[in-house]
């Protein structure tokens, strides 16, 4: 579990997080939404430690990043897997190696048993056949699976995708979205999604953050987000007419 | 004031840069892969550069000795001090800056603009030292080696220069090679070449590193490290030249 209390994070006198409290849960995927440019990436980034916060409390399963050791900190990052937006796959290395780069660098398996990690996660992600492939030569959807597997070969406790479907076509979206889900009720991850992707918050959204403006102004489930008249969720969320419909069919319902 | 703290963010950087590597094997493997990125493909061109320079050197100064008294041996000294001094460290250096410095800051820059870093970091890896210190490795050792090379092929240039042009005898040339032979002056370039070789892995690091923005940036980026690497290897040329000569 990922709890998160007060936190601010400014750019020079731009502040974008203005005090955001949260919590994530294990075994749930949980989604972050919100409309450009109101502090979701940089809360995520902020999540993973990539920024400092200025002000506020980042703990994970209850111990807070701040009062870690360093050597504690060097162990929750072996925790962590991020599927990043534009994959962020190595590209001078296959997608073989890029899968296995956090095994080489980080554990002192023999090259067989990695190599048959790596076979495991790839396969779990449906993608075989590519393993001597780089990264330019597949699809964005296939860099997608693969950026997922390299996330999830150290098996970490915590996986963070920042708009895994931002690109992709609606079917490779939806294959993309329940991948993630399954994956998180398989190993029981906490798992932390940012997205633009309203079919994603309904099809997978079990905890859905609405941010506006670097604060938090919404907290549910997908569920909670038909029924909502929190009128800055209901405004972003049922902007195009489709979406408005489904609302109103489902509140009739 | 920005200069000031580039400064300061530069020094940052080799603090982490200078770390142990986090895993020795994959950092070797780095090395040699660097050494045969930064080193081994730019022979071709020092090669080029150092024998044509060679060749023009004792040309000109050919060309400039009318005098009957002065004797002829002394093109080859001169196109000798002339390439082990300057042109084999110095000028190849520059040619390097251009080359890879630009190599450098562009790969290094796009792993930034495409979150690579950002992935590196997040799974623990210190990326600095991952993606710089192996580049400092390569360079340090093995651009000496370019300067040897350049060194004797910029001679070999002098003489070929002989027999192609007719100017001077090549038998005089070799003599003035051989006259007044001092070996700390080979010394004195390869301590130049050690010192360029490390501002042009991180000079060009730097730019790459904190770049911000997208392509255009990464382009814009790679000029300013080329520029600043030039800058700062005739800068210090000044003064090793002042400090190990004089």
């Amino acid at each position: 579990m990922i709890e998160v209390k007060k936190i601010y994070k400014s750019f020079g006198d731009s502040p974008v997080l203005k005090g955001v409290d949260a919590s994530f849960e294990a075994g749930k995927t949980n989604l972050i939404i919100g409309k450009s440019g109101s502090g979701k990436t940089v809360f995520l980034k902020t999540l993973l430690g990539l920024h400092l916060p200025d002000r506020g409390i980042i703990s994970y399963n209850g111990q807070s990043t701040a009062a870690m050791s360093l050597k504690e900190k060097r162990q929750l990052k072996q925790d962590l897997g991020m599927v990043f937006q534009g994959s962020a796959l190595f590209d001078s290395l296959t997608v073989e190696e890029n899968v296995m780069f956090p095994l080489k660098m980080f554990t002192s398996q023999v090259y067989s048993d990695m190599l048959d990690r790596v076979n495991f996660v790839l396969k779990r992600v449906n993608l075989i056949n590519s393993n001597h492939k780089f990264p330019a030569e597949l699809s964005g959807g296939m860099q997608k699976r693969v950026a997922i597997a390299r996330a999830i070969v150290t098996n970490p406790k915590y996986l963070f995708c920042d708009e895994p479907n931002s690109g992709l076509d609606p079917r490779t979206s939806i294959v993309i979205d329940n991948l993630i889900q399954e994956i998180t009720d398989e190993y029981q991850m906490t798992t932390v999604i940012n997205t633009h992707d309203m079919n994603s918050v309904m099809e997978i959204g079990e905890k859905i953050i609405f941010l506006q403006e670097g604060l938090k102004e919404w907290e549910g489930t997908n569920e909670d987000i038909f029924k909502t008249d929190n009128e800055a969720v209901v405004n972003f969320v049922y902007s195009s007419n489709l979406f408005k419909k489904v609302r109103k069919a489902y509140l009739e319902e | 004031m920005n200069y000031i703290k580039s400064i300061g963010v530069y020094v940052i950087m080799l603090k982490s840069v200078f770390k142990k590597p986090q895993k020795r094997k994959i950092f070797w493997e780095a090395v040699f892969r660097e050494i045969d990125d930064l080193g081994v493909k730019s022979m071709g061109i020092v090669a080029f550069i150092a024998f044509f320079i060679g060749g023009v050197v004792a040309i000109q100064t050919a060309l400039n000795l009318e005098d009957p008294i002065i004797p002829k041996y002394l093109i080859g000294f001169a196109t000798k001090r002339s390439v082990i001094l300057e042109f084999s460290s110095t000028f190849i250096m520059v040619i390097l800056a251009g080359k890879v410095g630009s190599y450098i800051t562009s790969s290094i820059g796009a792993m930034r603009v495409s979150e690579q870093i950002d992935a590196l970091e997040v799974m623990g890896v210190n990326s600095l030292n991952y993606l710089v210190l192996p580049k400092i490795i390569a360079t340090v050792f093995f651009y000496p080696f370019l300067v040897l090379l350049a060194m004797f092929l910029g001679i070999l240039g002098g003489w070929v220069s002989a027999i192609a042009t007719g100017l001077f005898k090549k038998q005089d040339y070799i003599v003035g090679v051989q006259l007044d032979f001092e070996p700390y002056l080979i010394c004195y370039s390869l301590i130049k070449s050690v010192v360029f070789a490390f501002l042009i892995a991180t000079i060009p690091s730097y730019f790459g590193y904190y770049v911000k923005g997208g392509s255009l940036e990464v382009g814009s980026a790679s000029t300013r490290a080329v520029v600043w690497t030039i800058v700062m290897i005739i800068f210090t040329n000044y003064f090793l030249t002042q400090m190990l000569l004089s």
